[in-house]
C-alpha cells in the first residue's frame, strides 16, 4: 500500500433491497463500488430511478425503513460503517459526514435563527461552550463566503436568498470538522449564476481543507466543472466509473455514451439530439404528414413559413401583480413582473424566451396564451390585438391558434379522465371532427404523432411515465389545430435523455407542420439546440434578442455574457489543459 | 355516499377495521328496514283507522301485561311503537339525506364559484358563510321554521313540514361544504391541467364541472357522510322542540317528543326506544364517516 491515508470513503459491492409486497424484492442498487480520497470531489450521476440518491442515503444512514443492506461494506476514513443501525466504530453522523439537501428552502428550519442551527450539531458533538461555538460559527460563514457573517447569525432562514441559504447548509454540514460531505443535487433548485458560486465553494472546500465529497446530481455540467471522478449509474447498477475527463471524454458503456450525447451542447446547434433506441419512426412519420395537410388546409393560406409577417408581437407589455386584498386600503404596492418588454415572433421559427427565475418569462407566456391580463402594453397575433389595448375577446379560431405546453407532466393533465377524452376534448369543443368515430380517429392520430401507441387513449394518465405524459399534453396542444404553440419549460423536469427525446419530437412537429414555437426556458443550452432567435430577461425587462447564432457566438449585455459563461458544460472539463 | 357504502367487500378491500364493518352493515340495515318499512311495519301508523285509543300506553310485549301484539308496546294514541319508528326512521333518514344533498348542492355550488373566481366572488360568498355560521345551528333551524310557519300557514302539515326541515337545516350546513370545496378548488385551479382547459379556451363551466368537480368530490363524498348524521339528529331535535314533523306523522324526534311526556309516570318505552333507534344509526354513520375521512384524507393516510 502506498496511500499514506485511508480513502474517506470505500464502498464495495454495496447492494440496497426493498422489499416489496407479494415477498419479491427491489433491488435499488446491486454491486456497487466506489473509492473517494480526500480532497477528491466524486460525482454519482445518472438519471432518476438510477439508484445514486439511495446511495447517498445509505452512506448518511437514512435509508428508509423498508429498505435494507443485503451486501456490501461502506467503510467511512477506513472504519466499518454500518448503515442499518446508522452508527460505527468511532463515526457519527452529522460529525464526520455532513450532508447537503437539494432544496435550501426547506433544509433548514424556518424557526431558528442561523446561528443556532449552526451551533446546535457543533455543542453537541464538540461539546463547545456557548461563545465558542459562536466563534466557530462566524468562522464557518466567513469561510463560506456569507457577507456580513456577524449580522447573519442573528438571521432567520427566510431573510437569506437562495444561493445564502445552501452556504448556510454548507457551513452546517462543515461544522465538526467531517472528512466526507455528502451534497444531493446541491445546486438543482439554484439559479445558474448562483450554482457557479456553489460549485467554486464545494471545488475550493475540497482542496482547502481535504475534505472528500459525494457529489449526486443528474447534471453532466456540474460533473465536469468540478468533479474528479465520476461514477456512472443506469438502473441501480454501475456501468462506468473513471476520472471525469475519461467518462466524459470517451465512455465506453453505451449507455454512458447515449447518456452524454444526450446532453445538449451550448457550443454548437446540432440538427437532432443523439438518443437511444428507436423512436418510433414510420407510423409517426405517416400521422405527422396527415397533420400537416390539415393543418394547412385550416390555415388557410400560404405555407406559413414563406410569410415573413410577424404571427405574434408583443408591444411595451407590462404585468403588475398587486398585492394585499381587494378591500380599500388593503391593497399593497404592485409587484412589476415584466416591465416594458417587446418583441416580435416570425411564422414558422422558433423563438426562445431565456431568463433565471422571477425574471417574467412564464408571466410573458401567460399572457400571450390568455391565462393572465397584460396591466399595459398589446399583444398583436397576426396585426389582430388578443390581449391589452383593443383586445378583441378571444373566441373561436384566435383561441385555438395559440396553444402551451406545461413544464410540470405530472400536473398537465387531469388524472381522472381517460388520454382519449382529455384529447378529444378540445376537437370537440372546436367541432374540428364532424362525428364521435372521426374524432376518436383524429385522437388516434395526434397520439401516433407524439411517437406513441393508439391504445394510449383507452387509458389514465398514471399509466404513463413523464416523458410519455409531456408527449401526450404536446398531442393535445396540436388537437386544437393551433398555429402557435408556447412551450413553458416543456423539458426542465425530466431526464436529460428524456429531454432530448421531447425536444427531438418538438423539432419534428415544427418541420413536418410548421408550427411556430415560444419557447419559455431557463436552460441555456436547450434554447440554443432549439431556438432560430432568442431574447433574454432579467427582472422583467428584455435586455437582448438576437439570432441564436449571433447571441450564443456574440453576446452584446454583458448580462448575457456572464450567463454564458457561468452556465457548466461539457466543453470545460476540470483537469483538463485548457483549449485555446 | 350510498355507492361507497353499498358493499361490504369493498371496505374489506380497503382494509376497514371490524368495528367500521360492524357500524356499515348495522346503519345499512337501519336504512333498508326504513326504506322497507310499509311492506315490514306490521301496522300502518299513519292510516288513523289502524289504531284505537283503548289500546294506548300498552308496555312491549316482553314486559308485564304486555300486548303480543305490540312487541315494543304503543305509544299515547294506541300506535304500535316498532310501526312508528320504522315509519319514524324513513322520516328522518329522508329528512336527513334531503338536507345533506341540498347543503351538498348548493355548498358545492358556492364552493367552485368561490374558489375559481376568487376575489370579490369569493370574499362575498364566503363572508356569507362566516355570518350564517356565527349562529348556532338549531337557533338558525328554528329562526327559518319560524318564519316559514309564520308567512305560510300549510307549513305545518305532513306535506309542506319535511321540505321546510330540509331548508331549515341546510341552510347551516352548506357552509361546511362550500368551504371544503373553495380551498380543494383553489388548489386544483393552479395545477397545470386547469390551465390547459383555459387555453383551449372552454368555458369556466365547463371547466368546473367537468375537471374541476371529479378531482374535489372525493371530500364532499366524506362530509356527508358525517353531515348525514348531524342533520339526522338536528331534525330529531327539532321535532323534539316541536317545530318539526306533526304527530300525525311522527318521525323519531317527534316520538322521543311524545315519550318524554310520559318517562315520569312510568311509560319509558315510547321515549327509550325510538332514542335507542336515533343513537345506533347517528353512531353507526358517524363511525364510517369519520373513518372514510381517514382513509380519503391524505395528510392522515399512513405511508405504506
Amino acid at each position: 500500500m502506498t496511500a499514506p491515508t485511508p480513502p474517506v470513503l470505500a464502498i464495495e459491492g454495496l447492494r440496497v433491497d426493498y422489499p416489496l409486497a407479494g415477498g419479491e424484492v427491489f433491488t435499488a442498487v446491486e454491486n456497487a463500488s466506489l473509492v473517494i480520497r480526500p480532497g477528491e470531489i466524486h460525482a454519482l450521476v445518472g438519471e432518476s430511478g438510477a439508484g445514486k440518491t439511495t446511495i447517498g442515503n445509505t452512506v448518511m444512514g437514512l435509508l428508509e425503513k423498508p429498505g435494507r443492506i443485503a451486501a456490501g461494506a461502506i467503510n467511512i476514513d477506513g472504519r466499518r460503517f454500518d448503515a442499518t443501525r446508522g452508527s460505527a466504530a468511532g463515526i457519527v453522523l452529522g460529525r464526520d459526514v455532513g450532508a447537503v439537501f437539494q432544496d435550501p428552502m426547506t433544509s433548514l428550519n424556518p424557526l431558528f435563527t442561523i446561528e443556532s442551527q449552526l451551533t446546535e450539531a457543533m455543542r453537541f458533538h464538540l461539546g463547545l461552550g456557548k461563545a465558542a461555538a459562536r466563534a466557530r460559527a462566524l468562522e464557518l460563514l466567513e469561510s463560506v463566503g456569507i457577507p456580513e457573517p456577524r449580522r447573519r447569525l442573528k438571521a432567520y432562514p427566510h431573510q437569506l436568498s437562495g444561493g445564502q441559504r445552501q452556504r448556510v447548509v454548507i457551513a452546517a454540514a462543515l461544522s465538526c470538522n467531517p472528512r466526507l460531505v455528502v451534497a444531493d443535487e446541491p445546486t438543482t433548485a439554484l439559479d445558474v449564476s448562483v450554482q457557479a458560486q456553489i460549485l467554486k465553494l464545494l471545488r475550493d472546500l475540497a482542496d482547502s481543507r481535504g475534505i472528500g465529497i459525494l457529489l449526486v446530481t443528474h447534471n453532466m455540467g456540474v460533473v465536469a466543472q468540478i468533479a474528479d471522478r465520476v461514477t456512472i449509474m443506469h438502473r441501480g447498477k454501475v456501468v462506468e466509473t473513471g476520472t471525469t475527463e475519461e467518462v466524459l471524454r470517451r465512455p465506453k458503456a453505451a449507455y454512458a455514451r447515449a447518456l452524454i450525447g444526450a446532453v445538449p451542447r451550448i457550443d454548437q446547434r446540432l440538427d437532432r439530439f443523439p438518443v437511444l433506441g428507436d423512436e418510433g419512426k414510420g407510423r409517426a412519420e405517416e400521422a405527422r404528414a396527415e397533420l400537416r395537410a390539415e393543418l394547412r388546409a385550416r390555415a388557410q393560406g400560404p405555407d406559413s413559413r414563406a410569410d415573413p409577417s410577424p404571427i405574434l408581437s408583443v408591444e411595451n407589455l407590462c404585468v403588475d401583480y398587486s398585492a394585499g386584498g381587494w378591500l380599500p386600503g388593503s391593497r399593497g404596492r404592485p409587484f412589476r413582473a415584466v416591465d416594458d418588454v417587446s418583441f416580435s415572433v416570425r411564422s414558422g421559427e422558433v423563438f426562445g424566451l431565456v431568463g433565471e427565475s422571477g425574471c417574467g418569462k412564464t408571466t410573458i407566456a401567460n399572457v400571450v396564451s390568455g391565462l393572465v391580463r397584460p396591466s399595459a402594453g398589446r399583444v398583436l397575433y397576426q396585426g389582430r390585438s388578443i390581449a391589452g389595448d383593443g383586445a378583441t375577446r378571444r373566441v373561436g379560431p384566435l383561441r385555438q391558434a395559440i396553444q402551451m405546453i406545461f413544464q410540470d407532466p405530472y400536473s398537465s393533465l387531469n388524472g381522472r379522465m381517460r388520454i382519449g377524452s382529455i384529447l378529444s376534448e378540445p376537437i370537440l369543443f372546436y367541432r374540428l371532427a364532424d362525428t364521435r368515430a372521426q374524432a376518436e380517429s383524429d385522437v388516434a392520430r395526434l397520439i401516433e404523432a407524439v411517437g406513441l401507441e393508439a391504445e394510449a387513449a383507452q387509458r389514465f394518465p398514471h399509466a404513463f411515465s413523464g416523458g410519455q405524459r409531456q408527449r401526450l399534453s404536446i398531442a393535445r396542444a396540436l388537437g386544437a389545430r393551433p398555429r402557435l404553440i408556447v412551450c413553458d419549460e416543456p423539458t426542465s423536469s425530466l431526464d436529460v435523455s428524456v429531454q432530448a427525446q421531447i425536444l427531438n419530437l418538438l423539432k419534428d412537429l415544427r418541420d413536418a407542420t410548421g408550427l411556430t414555437l415560444l419557447l419559455i426556458s431557463h436552460d441555456l443550452a436547450v434554447v440554443r439546440q432549439m431556438c432560430d432567435r432568442v431574447a433574454v430577461m432579467r427582472q422583467g425587462q428584455l435586455l437582448e434578442q438576437a439570432d441564436s447564432e449571433t447571441l450564443f457566438d456574440r453576446p452584446q449585455h454583458p448580462y448575457t455574457r456572464e450567463l454564458l459563461s457561468l452556465v457548466p458544460t461539457l466543453d470545460r472539463i476540470r483537469g483538463e489543459p485548457k483549449a485555446a | 355516499m350510498k355507492t361507497l357504502a353499498s358493499t361490504p367487500g369493498l371496505f374489506l378491500r380497503l382494509g376497514a377495521p371490524i368495528s367500521v364493518i360492524v357500524a356499515a352493515i348495522l346503519a345499512l340495515l337501519m336504512v333498508a328496514c326504513a326504506l322497507l318499512a310499509s311492506l315490514i311495519a306490521p301496522y300502518d301508523p299513519t292510516d288513523l283507522a289502524s289504531f284505537e285509543l283503548i289500546n294506548a300506553e300498552l308496555p312491549p310485549a316482553f314486559a308485564t301485561d304486555g300486548d303480543p301484539r305490540f312487541l315494543l308496546g304503543t305509544d299515547n294514541q294506541g300506535r304500535d311503537l316498532l310501526s312508528a319508528m320504522l315509519y319514524g326512521a324513513r322520516v328522518s333518514i329522508a329528512i336527513g339525506g334531503g338536507a345533506v344533498l341540498l347543503a351538498a348542492t348548493l355548498g358545492v355550488t358556492l364552493g367552485l364559484l368561490a374558489g375559481y373566481y376568487g376575489g370579490r366572488i369569493d370574499a362575498l360568498i364566503m363572508r356569507i358563510g362566516d355570518v350564517i355560521l356565527s349562529f348556532p345551528t338549531i337557533l338558525l333551524a328554528l329562526l327559518v321554521s319560524g318564519i316559514a310557519r309564520a308567512i305560510f300557514p300549510g307549513a305545518a302539515t305532513a306535506e309542506w313540514a319535511p321540505l321546510i326541515l330540509i331548508c331549515a337545516i341546510a341552510i347551516h350546513e352548506w357552509v361546511q361544504y362550500a368551504r371544503t370545496v373553495r380551498a380543494a378548488t383553489m388548489v386544483e385551479t393552479a395545477k397545470d391541467y386547469v390551465r390547459a382547459a383555459k387555453v383551449i379556451g372552454l368555458p369556466p363551466r365547463r371547466i368546473m364541472l367537468r375537471h374541476i368537480l371529479p378531482n374535489v368530490m372525493s371530500s364532499v363524498l366524506v362530509i356527508s357522510t358525517i353531515n348525514l348524521a348531524a342533520a339526522v339528529l338536528t331534525e330529531a331535535t327539532l321535532s323534539f322542540l316541536g317545530v318539526g314533523m306533526p304527530p300525525t306523522y311522527p318521525s323519531l324526534g317527534t316520538l322521543i317528543r311524545i315519550g318524554n311526556e310520559f318517562v315520569f309516570s312510568g311509560i319509558w318505552w315510547i321515549a327509550l326506544f325510538p332514542a335507542l333507534a336515533l343513537v345506533i344509526l347517528v353512531l353507526a354513520v358517524n363511525i364510517v364517516g369519520d373513518w372514510l375521512r381517514d382513509r380519503f384524507n391524505p395528510k392522515l393516510r399512513v405511508k405504506r
